[in-house]
């Protein structure tokens, strides 16, 4: 039960920060994937403070949990061990760019937008949910 | 355009950051957001309850603090361009095991290799998406 509260919290948290930091609003992310509107006086920084805010915390966070060994609240760490770059994560990256360049969402903000009850949003996360469903029924052949 | 704001861009960040802090340090789970959405939908039963908590979580803060700031959600890509923008990050993402919270902020913040590559890769192909759709072919 104590591990659920922290999800829900931690989902909350992700959602929060989302609409507060812009990142739920594809014409921001856009605006900063334009690196064309540098010299045009119209690129928007938001995206690399807000990553930069997260990494800030979410270093030490990784740092602790690495030095503890095992989670408060969990028998052993679900954290992935490290592995070799290859060809199935490199042609990932380049599917979800191209995707995430095209409409400027990803999947979380694609879930925070939700709230907007926008037809745009429930469109988009309804079809990446249906390839995410598809692709899982696939691997698992 | 949006005006600037880095002190909102910073604290909403630090709030990500906090989330899959916490997840990390007390669950020893990595807060990815394609990877928590996929596994729901394959139906795993061991992991479907704390993967729900969050999505239900994240989904339920983003209605409210969208109802309580004023945040606008601008969403110019037309209808053709939104299913295949959906299909390309839903399948993306899952090939490439993880999105821009996965890799971005957890797995750089533990400095994996495959997440700081799997980052620079769909930044870069990100923005060159953005330049041809913007500046070459003018839409």
């Amino acid at each position: 039960m104590a591990r659920l509260i922290v999800s829900l919290i931690a989902g909350a948290l992700f959602g929060t920060g989302l609409v507060v930091s812009g990142m739920v609003n594809p014409a921001r992310v856009l605006g900063f994937l334009d690196f064309a509107g540098i010299g045009a006086g119209t690129w928007d920084p938001t995206l690399a403070f807000v990553l930069g805010g997260a990494l800030a915390v979410s270093i030490p966070g990784y740092w602790l949990a690495g030095r503890r060994g095992a989670p408060l609240l969990n028998a052993e760490s679900h954290v992935p061990k490290p592995g070799a770059v290859d060809g199935r994560l490199i042609a990932g990256a380049v599917l979800f760019g191209l995707g995430w360049g095209l409409v400027g969402f990803c999947p979380g903000p694609a879930l925070a937008a939700l709230g907007t009850g926008q037809a745009k949003a429930f469109g988009f996360a309804a079809v990446m949910a249906a390839a995410m469903w598809a692709f899982g029924r696939i691997a698992r052949r | 355009m949006q005006t600037f704001d880095p002190l909102s861009a910073l604290i909403g960040g630090a709030l990500i950051g906090l989330g899959a802090a916490l997840l990390v340090v007390f669950n020893g789970r990595v807060a990815g957001v394609s990877g928590i959405l996929g596994g729901l939908l394959d139906g795993e039963r061991a992991n479907l309850a704390w993967r729900a908590a969050f999505v239900i979580g994240l989904a339920a803060a983003a209605l409210l603090s969208l109802n309580l700031t004023a945040a606008t959600v601008e969403i110019a890509a037309g209808w053709p361009l939104i299913v295949a923008g959906g299909l390309l990050v839903g399948a993306g993402s899952r090939l490439g095991s993880g999105c821009t919270s996965g890799h971005g902020v957890c797995g750089m913040a533990r400095g994996s290799g495959r997440s700081i590559t799997a980052t620079l890769v769909y930044f870069s192909v990100a923005a060159a998406t953005v330049f041809a759709t913007r500046h070459l072919m003018g839409g």
